[in-house]
């Protein structure tokens, strides 16, 4: 059959921190680019990221790279490959300071210097005590950033294509990329994207769970189109959940709220992190503290009618500091909760809000895979970068502020290696299977036909409550192995998906559809991979991983230091090395992690 | 030609999903609610506000910022009402603690 094809040297899809970033690198190179975004660019998820962007410039008081690096590895409970962690953190400088040439309104100090603010788990000379590490401006931090990204994208011609859904990626027998399959949501029209690389940026998949800081735009499409395509995800176990959501709501309340002096209590009124990390207290890292209040709430300690939820009191705060420095949470206090903070406290509980995992990635954004002994063998013409990708700088626990770090280091690196490649390698456009778009219609064609099927948001529904029943925040042997029987059912009902609307413009229960096409994918690796991981380690906290000297607080670093690759066809595991060797200093060494 | 209604309504409808899910779970029960009673002036109301940045359709959503056009602010006040604070029966539909499930 015959169908649009549009030419590109590159495609991105997803126009987000990590979307932008590569763009711009690919744009002002001069190599015609393509982005593809659902929605309008500044409207992608980064908009939501309040607390800010970490970098170690010391503007306040002393701080490095290296400590940033020892923070990251020793948050990540030294899942996070060293090498990707040096680059990351050395480059993290660079890359705020190229923001505010673009732009950037950071928030200042009275010596015009960056404004920098204390956030959870980044310490001062290896983890003695809280740093002010996180740049903000106000608490728009990933507003402004996607302002400032997009409006130099506009100034070099990259051409955006807006309302726009990938479906699928382009990969020929070699096992090349070769650009995405897309829909135009206004005509429904399915178009060839073809190109010498292509960069996936399409963010998380927060949806997956019932209960979630995420909006509703993050699921997961570029995880669900890599695995369809025969790419592994990788750690795909590890989901941070955000201690202070709103209860009921989801509605996240930042961490920068706690930077700023606000303090978790129990029912009686306990500042209980006090017992749980003495140090840290309200700022160790998230899953430490999203711990604590579940075993504050198991332990009968909870708020409420149903003892269900701690308090996060800020009542102690200057008013002026809350409502300059924090404006939103004020309002969100009152509007999901119910609650003036200025006087009363916030209801909140840990909420699904980061995926660690992703696409694997090297340093320079490549997509790898397993290749004969080459555990790191790159997909020729494919990138990943941000959220959906796994390069891997959080491993088993992300800190705060350090994802908008990782968007703009590697939206950066796999732009200049997507540069790179087309200058040296790619000099024409490989010519397109002749089956290249056959696959997505083969599923739109099954979704418009599909007769006596399931209902998308019902199916959606059941799939979150699996999940957020079956692989939460504490992990329980017996519920997960139920819970990987169980989502494999979901995944029958998702195969079967039927939409009573089949009108071609702005089709929204087809779009869900095809979304929940993805999110299936991330939670069959999800649950798989949590199931099969036997002890605990950062996020993934199981009942049957016991403290023991040989494996502290659960962590087996004899048998399970390394990271899992889940793959669609057959649900099949396997596993590789952690990369434990930084780049230019010696190996921060594996300990207990205690804040 | 004029574009159907159906058509328009679908653009409108996708352009409500957002950056914040503040604002996704308002317009979610908006639809719900209001979804087939939404006539040219409400469309012509809300095609206006979803033009708007999310932080500033926030603020007039949540009451910081105000705003002088009579059919917007009528258009605030539905999205508004949707406010839905702290719901203890969600929230006993107990799914945090799978400890004792
Ligand atoms: C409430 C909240 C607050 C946060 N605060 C912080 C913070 O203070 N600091 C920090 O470091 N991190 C924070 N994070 C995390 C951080 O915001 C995200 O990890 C990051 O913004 C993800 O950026 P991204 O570029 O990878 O993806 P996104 O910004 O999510 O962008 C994804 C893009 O992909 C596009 N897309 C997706 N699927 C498709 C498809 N099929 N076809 C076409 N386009 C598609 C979307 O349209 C969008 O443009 C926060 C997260 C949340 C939820």
């Amino acid at each position: 059959m015959t169908y649009t094809v549009r030419k590109f040297d590159a495609v991105v899809v997803g126009a987000g921190g990590a979307g932008l970033r590569a763009a711009l690198q690919l744009s002002e190179s001069g190599l015609k680019t393509a982005v593809l975004t659902k929605v309008f660019p500044t409207r992608s998820h980064t908009v939501a990221a309040q607390g800010g962007v970490a970098a170690s410039l010391g503007n306040s008081e002393e701080d490095n790279w290296h400590w940033h690096m020892y923070d990251t590895i020793k948050g990540s409970d030294w899942l996070g490959d060293q090498d990707a962690i040096e680059f990351m953190c050395r480059q993290a400088n660079q890359a705020v300071v190229e923001l505010e040439h673009y732009g950037m309104p950071f928030d200042r100090v009275d010596n015009g210097k960056i404004y920098q603010r204390p956030f959870g788990g980044h310490m001062s000379n290896f983890g003695e005590k809280p740093v002010r590490r996180s740049c903000a401006a106000a608490d728009r931090t990933g507003h402004a950033m996607l302002h400032a990204l997009y409006q130099r994208n506009i100034k070099v011609n990259t051409q955006f294509f807006v309302e726009w859904q990938a479906l699928d990626l382009i990969r020929d027998a070699d096992g090349e990329v070769l650009g995405v399959v897309a829909m135009d949501m206004e005509t429904s029209e399915v178009v060839a994207f073809h190109a010498k690389a292509t960069i996936f940026a399409t963010g998380g998949a927060g949806r997956v769970y019932y209960s979630s800081t995420n909006a509703f735009i993050n699921t997961g499409d570029g995880l669900g189109m890599a695995a369809r395509a025969g790419i592994p995800l990788e750690d795909m176990e590890f989901w941070q959940f955000h201690p202070t959501g709103v209860a009921g709501a989801g509605v996240l309340i930042t961490e920068g709220v706690r930077g700023e002096g606000g303090i978790l209590r129990n029912a009686d009124g306990e500042r209980f992190m006090e017992r749980y990390a003495p140090n840290a207290k309200d700022l160790a890292s998230r899953d430490v503290v999203s711990r604590s209040m579940l075993t504050e709430i198991n332990e009968g300690r909870g708020a409420g009618p149903y003892k269900d939820y701690v308090y996060l009191d800020l009542t102690h705060l200057d008013p002026q500091v809350i409502l300059k420095r924090l404006p939103s949470i004020h309002e969100i206090g009152i509007q999901f909760a119910g609650v003036d903070c200025l006087k009363e406290y916030i209801p909140v509980v840990p909420t699904c809000h980061y995926q660690m995992g992703g696409i694997p990635t090297n340093r320079f954004g490549q997509v790898v895979v397993t290749k004969g002994n080459d555990l790191s063998s790159p997909v020729p013409g494919f990138y990943a970068a941000g959220e959906c990708a796994c390069a891997s700088v959080h491993g088993a626990n992300r800190l705060g502020t350090n994802s908008l770090l990782d968007l703009l280091v590697f939206g950066k690196s796999s732009g200049e290696a997507a540069v790179a490649s087309i200058r040296e390698n790619v000099k024409a456009h490989k010519p397109l299977p002749v089956d290249a778009i056959e696959k997505s219609l083969a599923r739109l064609d099954r979704l418009n036909t599909q007769k006596g099927g399931s209902n998308v948001h019902e199916t959606r529904v059941l799939m979150q409550r699996t999940m957020q029943k079956h692989a939460g925040v504490f992990r329980f042997s017996q519920l997960l192995k139920e819970g990987v029987d169980k989502i494999l059912e979901v995944a029958q009902a998702v195969a079967r998906t039927e939409i009573q609307d089949k009108s071609k413009v702005f089709n929204t229960a087809r779009i869900e559809a095809l979304e929940l096409d993805n999110l299936i994918e991330v939670a069959k690796a999800t649950m798989i991979s949590a199931e099969a991981r036997k002890e605990s380690r950062g996020a993934h906290v199981r009942d049957d991983a016991h403290d023991t000297p040989e494996t502290p607080d659960g962590r087996d670093d004899q048998n399970w230091l390394k990271h899992t690759l889940w793959h669609r066809d057959g649900n099949r595991l396997d596993y590789k090395p952690v990369q434990m060797k930084p780049l230019s200093v010696a190996t921060i060494e594996l300990k207990k992690r205690t804040y | 030609m004029p574009e159907d209604r159906h058509v328009r309504l679908g653009r409108l409808r996708w352009q409500c999903r957002r950056a914040l899910l503040e604002l996704d779970l308002l317009f979610e029960r908006f639809w719900q609610r209001y979804g087939d009673t939404i006539d040219l002036q409400d469309e012509a109301a809300l095609g206006q506000l979803l033009a708007l940045d999310d932080y500033d359709l926030w603020a007039l959503v949540s009451g910081t910022q105000k705003i002088d056009d009579p059919q917007l602010i009528q258009m605030i006040e539905r999205i508004r009402n949707e406010f839905v604070p702290l719901d203890h029966e969600r929230m006993s539909d107990n799914f945090y603690f799978n400890a004792t499930t």
